[in-house]
């Protein structure tokens, strides 16, 4: 155990001391986050939107006229029908229809109660959701300035429906995928190139004659990079809860398990890696290509897997990446238990195993 | 006292393929004794220490580190040795203090043993002024007897050196075979391969090995005898020569 501990802290020498390996550790992840940051606008100014009246009560006109006064939206054009609303989309550039039918302001009289539909383009998934957010606060307003010398409770409920992506897929795609790569790029290709390293400087032998024992000194090689992966899930799942509002639905505990599972699995890939260069160089050249191209390209990270050619779609399914961006989404999208995952999760448990399992063999083989 | 073998070698082989690159080589190493293991490049010199040292398995032969086998007790033999490399090989991003701390570790030194090994060995090779530099600052000389100092750390009955003064300047040369003097005299077995031949004049005894096989195995004096010259080169060229 003694032992085990001054490894650790040699190995943590070593991270700390080296630039490109505190780079892509500490440096990549928010990197990553920001790029999309940039990439990604939270502020919206202007926005053209259409209303569509049907009601054209007092209620209605007060509302158009709030939204119209906010510097956030103009209002370009007035529609009377719904069936123009299609039209007005495909034009592109009407990014949202308010539509407020022929009861609205008599339900609201009747039932203190009453909803307004909003229709989002959301080509843009996340302007879309601005916009969504930006109206929603509007109507609230509205509603709590209405409630203000009432003793009623006047409720006025937006209906908020996607149009053209209705999962919103891009945001919320991207932070299980930003994940899965730093995952594997950290535990793969640094545990594969720090292992060489041993093996070019010829520090591996020094340690082979001593009393560790090969299990043992690769323990303490990937031990470290289990630790850092898992502070780098953590703080790639919190920027995305407190920067782009990423929910996580499921259980955290689930989604640390899983992680952890998934570390284990790029871990014994990067150990597998090592076992088969002999340099640094390969090893990272083997870990680029051979994992990291295939996990950004196939793992339905940013091409979806159903649109992919039959061929990609069957070998997408060695892509340990593609099974764990589907258990991230269902734990942090659709809060799914491990019940909904299990199949994912044994896949990955079955993989890590062959993995290992070779990895050993390779081991013994390149002792003798 | 009886002499004792610690190191004990039986026709050992190696083959790569169909090369053989060690080739039934038949030697023993007394306690305390230090011994030269000389030959040309590509002599298979570094591929029997490897054998020896148990991390690379024989073809064929026998051989005992220390009275245990090279193929079963690997184990054993390595709590029994050290080892210096060809290639320099401590880390260099440790300072000169974390590489002798980490590699007692390894061996199982106490904290304590390990902080008065550590002042001792400073002291003795006068590192005291750079115990915090990292270990690439520090000129080739003085890393060659750090490390083989560090070799030394858990006191072993034997230390293998591969070509320990490789590149190093006439008078470290000169040091680190004083080094070596005291640790055998101390009753450390060493086992040397070097390329220099004045070297091998400080050495007990020494074989001189030719494409992989031992073609020459006596005391300096008797060889230069048995080849009647009065320098251990030129026996070494009238070996190689054939
Ligand atoms: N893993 C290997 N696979 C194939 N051939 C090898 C391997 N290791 C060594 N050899 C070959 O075996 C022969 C002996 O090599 P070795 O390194 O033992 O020589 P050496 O006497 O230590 O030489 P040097 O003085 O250059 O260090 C060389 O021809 C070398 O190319
Ligand atoms: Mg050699």
């Amino acid at each position: 155990m003694k032992r085990f501990v001054g490894f650790i802290k040699k190995e943590f020498y070593h991270i700390f001391r080296d630039r490109r390996s505190l780079f892509i550790l500490f440096g990549m992840p928010v990197a990553q986050i920001l790029l999309f940051g940039f990439a990604i606008t939270n502020e919206i100014n202007n926005v053209d939107i259409a209303v569509l009246d049907q009601a054209k009560d007092a209620t209605s006109k007060e509302i158009i006229n709030k939204i119209a006064a906010s510097k956030h939206f103009s209002i370009i054009d007035i529609i009377e029908q719904e069936s123009s609303i299609e039209a007005i989309f495909k034009k592109g550039k009407v990014k949202a229809v308010l539509q407020f039918d022929n009861n609205f302001g008599s339900n609201l009289i009747k039932y203190q109660q009453t909803t307004v539909q909003i229709l989002i383009d959301a080509t843009d998934p996340n302007m879309a959701n601005t916009i969504n957010n930006y109206i929603t606060a509007i109507l609230k307003n509205y509603q709590s300035d209405i409630n203000d010398n009432v003793t009623l409770n006047y409720q006025i409920i937006p209906k908020s429906r996607m149009v053209y992506n209705a999962e919103l897929k891009s945001v919320y795609m991207f932070v299980p995928g930003v994940m899965t790569v730093i995952l594997m790029l950290v535990s793969a290709m640094m545990t594969s190139i720090s292992i060489t390293r041993e093996k070019e400087q010829g520090t591996m032998e020094i340690l082979l004659v001593s009393p560790l024992k090969p299990f043992q000194v690769i323990i303490g090689k990937v031990f470290p990079y289990i630790f850092l992966s898992v502070i780098n899930a953590l703080v790639i799942v919190l920027l995305s809860i407190f920067i782009f509002n990423v929910p996580v639905n499921g259980s955290f505990i689930l989604l640390g398990f899983e992680s952890v599972l998934f570390i284990i699995t790029s871990l014994a890939l990067g150990i597998l890696i090592s076992t088969i260069s002999a340099t640094q160089q390969t090893a990272m050249m083997i870990s680029l290509m051979g994992l990291m191209l295939p996990t950004i390209l196939l793992s339905g990270f940013i091409f979806p897997i159903s649109s992919m050619p039959l061929p990609l779609q069957v070998i997408s399914n060695i892509i340990p990446a593609k099974w764990f961006i589907i258990i991230v989404k269902g734990i942090m999208l659709k809060g799914v238990g491990i019940g909904f995952i299990l199949k994912e999760t044994l896949i990955l448990v079955v993989m890590t195993m062959v993995f290992i399992g070779i990895s050993v063999k390779k081991y013994k083989i390149r002792l003798e | 006292m009886k002499t004792q073998n610690v190191i004990q070698v039986e026709g050992l082989t190696k083959m790569f393929g169909d090369f053989t690159a060690v080739n039934a080589i038949t030697f023993e190493v007394k306690k305390g004794e230090i011994f030269g293991f000389l030959g040309a490049n590509g002599a298979g010199k570094t591929t029997a220490m490897k054998m020896l040292i148990g991390i690379s398995s024989p073809t064929s032969g026998l051989a005992k580190v220390a009275g245990f086998d090279v193929y079963k007790e690997t184990e054993s033999i390595k709590k029994n040795i050290g080892y210096m490399s060809q290639k320099f090989a401590l880390y260099d991003d440790l300072t000169v203090k974390e590489n002798i701390t980490f590699f007692g570790g390894i061996y199982g030194l106490s904290k304590k043993q390990i902080n008065q090994k550590r002042s001792e060995l400073v002291e003795e090779l006068g590192l005291v002024d750079v115990t915090n530099s990292l270990v690439s600052s520090l000129p080739l000389g003085w890393k060659q007897k750090l490390a083989f100092s560090v070799s030394l750390i858990h006191n072993p009955k034997i230390v293998f050196l591969d070509e320990p003064t490789g590149g190093v300047d006439p008078i470290t040369r000169r040091q680190f075979w004083e080094m070596i003097y005291n640790a055998a005299h101390k009753g450390t077995t060493i086992f040397v391969t070097t390329h220099y031949m004045d070297e091998a004049e400080y050495c007990d005894r020494v074989s001189i090995m030719v494409n992989g096989k031992i073609e020459a195995l006596d005391t300096p004096k008797k060889l230069k005898e048995q080849y009647k010259t009065d320098s251990m080169n030129d026996v070494f060229l009238k070996l190689a020569r054939g």
